[in-house]
């Protein structure tokens, strides 16, 4: 499928992509004097694209965008808003198949999260758990916490802090720890990433260097609160232990430019994405440091009915971490992958040449998982 | 008598009867005559002698031995002519006339011989007689003789016994006079300190005492000796405790005190003290030389003198020990042999400590001298006391110290390698700094790899001098074998390269790679130093290796291929990050040059920007870089396409063919489907593919490295119309200009035309360039 847009940036490719069911958003771009055109997705009603950068809320049906304006002065800045989905689209809300291919919904905006002359919003992302109430938004080089208010038709500034360093220190992303009561968050700026502390907003780690080249992703582990998976240009996906720092926990080197993004599975952790400007898309399969027993490991209590199964599971080989398939349906950089939060086996990856593929993991890999 | 032999021969000639019934007798003479001459060794001189030509069994040869008149008749008569017949017949007749005459000249002359002969007989005959009457008078006169002696021994017989019993007397009272005199002789012998002679005497009567000593006057001479005696035992040990004297003198003091009949154990105990006494001498001087103090006397010196001191006091001390307490059996050997190996381990740790000092040391061959003199001077002693097993401990050390020689060795090589380096690096920091010319890289190169070379064929040279020849150890069994194959081979010339190709890669994974700390160049040469080896260089040492040391040994040694495919993957890995590096550099350029500008408020491009001439001085810069170590490489093959005008004539038009469309805001679409189906039919880019070992290649991928950098950044960015013209303009310089390096110029094309293409999908307001205004600014430019 193609997303028919001529004007394109891999800031803006980002996939919402969940039980929500097609979703259309408008493009924002405002003084520009140019209306595009919303793209549909149609079909399965798990398909989602999102021509902007966004972020679905674990609240339904809130959205946070950055459209980019232009003003007078003709610098591109990035802002960021709230955005209600439109009440159809919500699961258990009606949806016909009409309705899928019917033209554009609109979205409802809510509120804007002005940055105050802080620059450029390069990223935001919500509270993973919770009330949906709490937004964080990383702009230049400052980490700001959002408070909604009042069905998220206000936003005010609840803390925020501020990176300072030598030379011009932007933050390029960041990402929400669901662990630890929502109360950590990862970003990154050049090569390093740093975790802060969302009660004290106080940096709390930093690794220095985590990529030779600019760190494109983050992702946490939604199963090991420590762990933390990241990309860059340097080709490279890391795996980080954020209690020790000095070394990575493992790399891998699969690709051949720039990764963009890396994406744990939501629930079988040592499923992990990767999608990179090389057009190809991996899927790899982490046992060793995933949360799910390497090896074999049996508990005590249920040695003996485990007996008689004990042998045979012996003679398997200890699965290993390896790349499970790499997809190359892409023509162009591969700028966004993302696991459905509906079906586990099921994941879609967007290029820039607007090419959305979905894929499932292989049905043999899923049945070694569940059985 | 010459005569008479030869008579037969032509007596029997023609006119004889044949012989019937005999025929057979001729021949079993002749068998008899043919021994008889073998016995005598006459045939051997009648072969030597005679020329080959006529056959000696020839029966027809007249002068033969073996002559028959029968067969030479039928001969003559079958062959020859009558006239010939009659020739031979008168010349038979006058020879035979000759010899005739001959023969009585013979008789004649031996008659008168005989005659002269029996003459001389008569005259002895009368001579005879007279002898025989002088000869019967002497027999009288010996009779006469005979019975005067008889006469006269009759009546010596009473004074001859009486003689002899006055002997007796007198040789007995000389014993008593001994024994009496034995007390003072002793004393005396004692006081001038004859211990030798005092024993002697004491062993001589004690037995005589000891027999008679229920009579109160020998027992009275008995308790007095003993008491001497006793005296001369105490004053012996008193002596040989004193042990001031030398060893020789203690095993005589020794000797006398088992004389004396002391108690053997004892004095063994005793006589070992003192020898370890003396030894733990020696060692403490070998220690003191060993000490904290740091002019230490060289190893040669230390082990000449361990030997000499330690090892020849050893050696005597056992050499006395088994001469004087041979009789203990088994037991004494046991405690000789314990003796031995405790102060040998001592001895053998001191050693090890010198030896130890001298490993840091460069000189090889007075340390393979000195373990040679170590390892001889063990060997006697180790042929003496086998027990004590020395000489194996004495292997033991050598081989230790061999195996951390190679050790010491590999680190040298390696210390060399990284040494030389080391130069390289300053070589190539040099000559920015002194603004003038350095050496090139290939000079570089060249000295590295000789430098490399030459350190380790020193090494091999100096580690072959354990296995000289004349070195005692050479011979054992480790030397010939593990030494070389596992030891020389395996871990100094293998390891050695391995940890090259090791060290190599390190400078791969190095973390700084920010820019890296490794000059680029350093990659570059390293790379091309590991291909040389692969090629070359590791085939050449090992078969250098393996001529210099013949491995006997039969265990499994790295195959050459091996270290080669490592080589030459460090080389690839090399060359790779090479790539990678520079590309790097150029991309961060890139980068910087279009993340940091304004795109939007940019004013009409009038020149290409200064960046991209930095590019392609860069980039001109590698390929005059590589193209110092790197052959060219193939490119692939173009038409008329390749030359710069058509080329660039060419990517214009194309460009206008490509995107023009796209910039009328209505047909959006078309520009995708047109881009789509383009990437359709292009091949897919991998960006940091794996290169290959030339010059086009490494360029090819630096070049498709930095452009990709190119295209990702311009994504990223939102370009107003004058933004998207300075692209355009920049990347037809880049087009103008890189071509030329890489191996397949639609790559540039391609990477380019994507970077425009993705600009003006950036910009809300596309108006491209006239490609000729382009083309004017680049030429300009």
């Amino acid at each position: 499928m193609v997303l028919p847009y001529s004007f394109r940036s891999p800031v803006f490719l980002e996939l919402v992509f969940g039980s929500v069911g097609s979703v259309t958003c408008p493009t924002l771009e405002q003084d520009t004097r140019r209306e595009l055109a919303a793209g549909l997705s149609a079909g399965h009603p798990s398909r989602t694209s999102s021509p902007h950068t966004c972020s679905s809320a674990p609240e339904p049906g809130a959205l946070t965008g950055l459209p980019r304006k232009m003003p007078a002065d003709s610098r591109v800045v990035t802002c960021a808003a709230v955005w209600r989905m439109p009440a159809e689209l919500e699961p258990g809300g009606q949806e016909s198949p009409e309705d899928a291919t019917s033209p554009a919904h609109a979205l409802e905006l809510l509120c804007h999260l002005e940055p105050a002359a802080r620059g450029s919003t390069a990223c935001v992302a919500w509270e993973p758990a919770g009330d949906g109430k709490r937004v964080i938004s990383l702009a230049d080089n400052h980490v700001l916490l959002w408070d909604l208010q009042e069905s998220s038709s206000q936003a005010t500034l609840a803390s925020s802090a501020s990176l300072e360093g030598k030379g011009q220190l932007k933050f390029t992303t960041g990402r929400w720890s669901p662990h630890h009561n929502c109360s950590q968050v990862a970003t990154a700026n050049d090569t390093a990433i740093r975790g802060w502390d969302t009660r004290t907003m106080s940096q709390i780690y930093c690794i220095e260097s985590a990529h030779g080249q600019l760190v494109r992703d983050l992702d946490f582990n939604p199963n090991k609160q420590y762990y933390l998976a990241s990309c860059g240009d340097d080709c490279k996906v890391r795996f980080w232990d954020t209690r020790n720092v000095a070394e990575p926990v493992k790399t891998l080197e699969e690709h051949s430019h720039w990764v963009w993004n890396v994406r744990y599975n939501h629930s079988h952790d040592q499923l992990v994405l990767t999608g990179s400007s090389d057009s190809r898309v991996i899927l790899s399969n982490m046992v060793s440091i995933s949360s799910e027993p390497f090896g074999h490991l049996v508990d005590d209590d249920d040695l003996s009915d485990q007996e008689e199964r004990r042998p045979e599971e012996k003679s398997q080989e200890p699965p290993q971490d390896s790349v499970i398939a790499t997809y190359e349906e892409h023509e162009d950089s591969v700028y966004a992958v993302d696991w459905s939060s509906a079906d586990p086996w099921l994941f879609a990856s967007l290029s820039y040449d607007g090419r959305l593929v979905i894929n499932r993991v292989p049905r043999a890999l899923k049945y070694h998982i569940l059985l | 008598m010459a005569a008479a032999a030869a008579a037969p021969g032509p007596g029997s000639g023609p006119g004889d009867s044949p012989e019937g019934p005999e025929a057979e007798a001729p021949e079993r003479r002749r068998k008899a005559h043919g021994m008889l001459k073998l016995y005598y060794g006459l045939s051997e001189g009648e072969a030597a002698g005679r020329p080959s030509g006529p056959d000696p069994l020839d029966p027809t040869d007249l002068n033969g031995a073996h002559f028959d008149p029968e067969v030479y008749l039928d001969k003559l008569r079958r062959e020859c002519p009558l006239a010939q017949l009659m020739d031979s017949e008168t010349d038979m007749v006058r020879q035979i006339r000759a010899l005739d005459s001959d023969m009585q000249t013979l008789v004649y002359e031996n008659y008168n011989k005989f005659i002269s002969a029996t003459d001389t007989i008569r005259k002895m005959k009368n001579d005879f007689r007279k002898m025989e009457d002088e000869m019967d008078r002497l027999a009288t006169n010996m009779a006469v003789i005979t019975d005067f002696s008889a006469r006269i021994s009759a009546t010596l017989q009473d004074r001859h016994e009486r003689i002899t019993k006055l002997a007796g007397v007198h040789a007995l009272l000389r014993k008593l006079q001994f024994l009496f005199e034995l007390p003072s002789r002793l004393t005396k012998c004692v006081e001038l300190g004859a211990y030798g002679q005092a024993v002697r005497y004491q062993g001589r009567a004690r037995a005589v005492l000891q027999q008679y000593q229920h009579l109160p006057s020998f027992r009275a001479i008995q308790d007095d000796c003993q008491v001497i005696t006793a005296r001369l035992a105490q004053q012996l040990r008193q002596r040989f405790r004193e042990g001031g004297s030398g060893a020789p003198e203690q095993a005589e003091c020794v000797e006398l005190l088992l004389a004396l009949g002391e108690p053997a154990e004892e004095l063994c105990e005793e006589f070992l003290a003192h020898a370890r006494g003396r030894l733990e001498e020696e060692l403490r001087s070998l220690e003191a030389e060993l000490g904290p103090s740091p002019p230490a006397p060289d190893v040669l010196e230390f082990t000449d003198h361990g030997g000499s001191g330690f090892v020849g006091g050893l050696c005597q001390v056992a050499a006395a020990y088994q001469e004087l307490f041979a009789a203990q059996g088994p037991a004494g050997a046991e405690k000789l042999a314990a003796f031995a190996r405790e102060l040998g381990s001592r001895y053998f740790a001191l050693v090890e400590r010198r030896l130890a000092q001298e490993q840091g040391g460069g000189d090889n061959s007075l340390l393979v001298r000195a373990l040679d003199r170590f390892h001889r001077r063990l060997r006697a002693p180790g042929a003496l006391l086998a027990a004590a097993g020395l000489a194996e401990a004495a292997t033991e050390i050598v081989e230790r110290v061999a195996r951390e020689r190679l050790g010491h060795h590999l680190q040298g090589l390696q210390a060399a390698f990284l040494g030389s380096l080391t130069d390289v690096r300053q070589a190539l920091a040099a000559p920015r700094i002194a603004g003038k010319e350095g050496p090139g890289l290939a000079e570089l190169l060249a000295n590295v790899a000789s430098s490399i070379l030459s350190h380790i064929k020193a090494s091999l040279a100096s580690v072959h001098l354990f296995t000289a020849k004349e070195v005692s150890f050479s011979n054992k069994p480790y030397f010939r074998g593990e030494f070389c194959s596992q030891g020389v081979r395996e871990s100094l010339i293998v390891g050695f390269i391995r940890s090259m190709c090791q060290t190599a890669q390190s400078f791969c994974d190095s973390p700084g790679e920010k820019g890296g700390a490794t000059p680029p160049a350093l990659l570059l040469l390293l790379s091309r130093l590991c291909l040389d080896y692969e090629t070359a260089t590791i085939s050449y040492i090992l078969t250098l290796t393996d001529e210099q040391f013949l491995v006997q040994d039969q265990s499994p040694v790295t195959p050459v291929s091996t270290l080669c495919a490592e080589a030459r993957e460090t080389a690839r890995r090399l060359l790779t990050h090479y790539v990678k590096v520079q590309g790097l550099v150029i991309s961060q350029m890139l980068r910087k040059s279009v993340e940091t500008r304004d795109w939007l408020s940019t004013l009409e491009p009038r020149n290409v920007r200064a960046v991209m001439k930095r590019v392609v001085e860069d980039t001109t810069a590698i390929d005059v870089q590589v193209g110092l170590l790197y052959e060219e490489g193939v490119r692939k093959a173009q038409s008329s396409d390749s030359s710069k005008r058509t080329f660039s004539v060419y990517s214009s038009s194309r460009q206008q063919g490509r995107y023009a469309p796209s910039y009328t805001p209505s047909a959006p679409m078309d520009t995708n489907l047109l881009s789509n189906i383009q990437k359709l039919f292009s091949e897919r880019i991998d960006v940091f593919s794996p290169v290959e070992f030339n010059k086009v290649s490494v360029l090819t991928g630096i070049i498709k490295i930095s452009l990709k950098t190119l295209l990702e950044c311009v994504r990223l960015r939102t370009f107003g119309r004058f933004g998207l013209q300075q692209v355009q303009v920049d990347c037809h310089f880049l087009q103008l200009y890189l071509w030329r390096f890489v191996a397949d110029e639609e790559l540039v094309h391609l990477l380019l035309d994507e970077v425009v293409a993705s600009a003006a999908l950036r910009c809300p307001d596309p108006v491209p360039m006239e490609p000729s205004v382009v083309e004017v600014i680049c030429e300009r430019g």
